[in-house]
């Protein structure tokens, strides 16, 4: 028996809801005209962005529950990862289309000449095991351990995404390194965790 | 109800005794308060210009586009940050000083300046580095008529442009994202030709001063970034001016700049570019589609190794 089952599933439909929220900004800017003289650019950048916020959203989860003792991020995790990779996928369509339009010679090309599209298409192609396998019978499937270090995997996305980032800006990196800031309060936590966990179990030997 | 009120003020509290008496001067007087008034709308509008051959008939990017979708990193580097804030520009006075190898330094002010040449209308293709481009309608005239004032001594080979350094009023300026003040170039025979010019208008009015007020310059067949906006000095050298941009990234941006589908960014493709407004990408001329007219300017150059 499930008590908070209506109080799970609101926080599930909230946020869920709060999630489609930036398609639904990009969607109603399209609509109205309201994205700027560049509007396809906007929206790769938008989405782009918001598949970084929802990755490093997804990392936080943990930490949250160490230092706040919060749960409800745990609970929504899945969900918020799936959502990172959701962006991505759009992120990288828009790119194919309204960047490229499928010309697939100068998609392949841009691909191995620029290293942040290198970067940034790596990053998809490590997001796509995560997401393929984030559903309870993959779980089992894989085996609880093999699954979670195929999970860790998220962490180089984080980073390799962040890089990608970086490499795209032209001068003014301060909005890539608020990124690569949080990315490494959030890695380096884990990091502290783990010296902290190997110390414990030495002193236990 | 028309209430009738009893006028206490006498005439002679309104207009002074003195020059009530001296009516003609008062008239002229008051006449040209009035003119003064109107000045500011009269300087607002510049053109029409005179139409140029050089012009495109290409349908002119909108000018909400124009003045909404900028690069002035003085202003910050958002695209729409320099509509928000260079509003705080002052632009009057503001002079242009042409020194270095030229016979005659000097230094004029805007009025002067604009007394030069009469403005003409260049419609002009303007292709970004970053992929994108926009048909502006400038209001300016040719370079050379500035040049010609300070007569270029023989030993000149570069023009050097320096933009308006104004930390109270530019964002950017104190946050060091580039090495201000933005300085570009020419190589000489460039700044004369008669397709670059300096600007002070767009669509018939007053440049407006994200897109680089009171007066820039425009060369057409280069990336957007070679034309300074602000321009406050000219400099005229027999050595290649080291650019802001070849500072910032040197394997990125080169002195040459010149609009090229054939040469990558490294970072993209110049193959093609987005023209603002439109949905769909289209391919990108080389020289921007001036090879016409400047093509002749670099031959024997390797346009891969001067990029």
């Amino acid at each position: 028996m499930r008590p908070h089952g209506l109080k799970l599933n609101g926080l599930k439909l909230f946020v869920f809801t709060a999630s489609l929220a930036p398609l639904g900004w990009y969607a109603w800017g399209i609509q109205t005209d309201n994205l700027g003289a560049n509007p396809i650019e906007a929206v790769t950048r938008g989405l782009g962005t918001w598949a970084l916020n929802f990755l490093l959203i997804t990392l936080a989860a943990t930490p949250l529950r160490h230092y706040a003792g919060w749960t409800w991020p745990l609970i929504v995790r899945r969900m918020l990862g799936l959502f990172a990779f959701f962006y991505a996928s759009l992120h990288l369509t828009t790119y194919l289309w309204f960047d490229q339009f499928f010309d697939w010679l100068a998609i392949g090309k841009d691909i191995f000449k620029r290293p942040f599209i290198t970067v940034g298409m790596t990053t998809f192609l490590l997001l796509i095991p995560l997401a393929a396998t984030s559903n309870a019978r993959a779980i089992r499937k894989l085996g609880g351990r093999r699954w979670q270090q195929l999970h860790r995997m998220v962490y180089l996305c984080g980073a390799l995404a962040v890089l990608h980032y970086t490499w795209m800006v032209k001068a003014d990196i301060r909005k890539p390194l608020i990124y690569w800031v949080i990315l490494t309060a959030l890695l380096s936590t884990r990091m502290v965790w783990q010296i902290r966990k190997a110390q414990c179990q030495q002193f236990r030997k | 109800m028309r209430i009738l009120q009893k006028n206490h003020i006498v005439p002679s509290e309104i207009t002074s005794h003195a020059l009530y008496t001296r009516r003609r001067e008062f008239l002229r007087l008051s006449a040209g308060i009035a003119i003064a008034g109107f000045l500011p709308e009269a300087q607002a509008r510049l053109g029409p210009g005179k139409a140029s051959v050089f012009s495109t008939t290409e349908a002119p990017t909108s000018l909400k586009n124009v003045t909404s979708y900028n690069n002035f990193y003085e202003f910050g580097t958002n695209k729409e940050d320099p509509a928000e804030y260079a509003h705080t520009l002052r632009v009057k006075p503001w002079t242009v000083s042409i020194e270095g190898l030229v016979k005659k330094p000097k230094t004029m002010g805007m009025e002067e300046i604009l007394k030069l040449a009469p403005l003409e209308e260049r419609i002009y293709r303007l292709r970004c580095v970053e992929g994108w481009s926009m048909v502006i309608p400038w209001l300016g005239f040719p370079l050379v008529s500035l040049l010609k004032q300070v007569e270029p001594l023989g030993s000149a080979k570069y023009v050097e442009f320096i933009t308006a350094v104004q930390p109270d009023t530019m964002p950017g300026i104190r946050r060091g994202v580039l090495d201000w003040p933005y300085t570009e170039g020419l190589r000489l025979d460039e700044a004369l030709h008669p397709l670059t010019i300096m600007a002070a208008g767009l669509y018939g009015d007053v440049l407006p001063n994200q897109n680089g007020a009171p007066l820039r310059l425009v060369v057409p067949w280069k990336y957007g970034f070679k034309s300074g906006k602000s321009i406050v000095k000219i400099r005229l050298t027999d050595s290649q001016p080291r650019t802001t941009w070849m500072k910032s990234a040197p394997s990125e941006y080169g002195f040459y700049s010149n609009v090229n589908p054939t040469v990558d960014h490294p970072r993209w493709s110049q193959a093609t570019e987005r023209r603002i407004g439109e949905f769909f990408k289209r391919k990108t001329l080389p020289f921007n589609g001036y090879a016409d007219q400047v093509a002749q300017l670099y031959t024997g150059l390797d346009l891969r190794k001067y990029f």
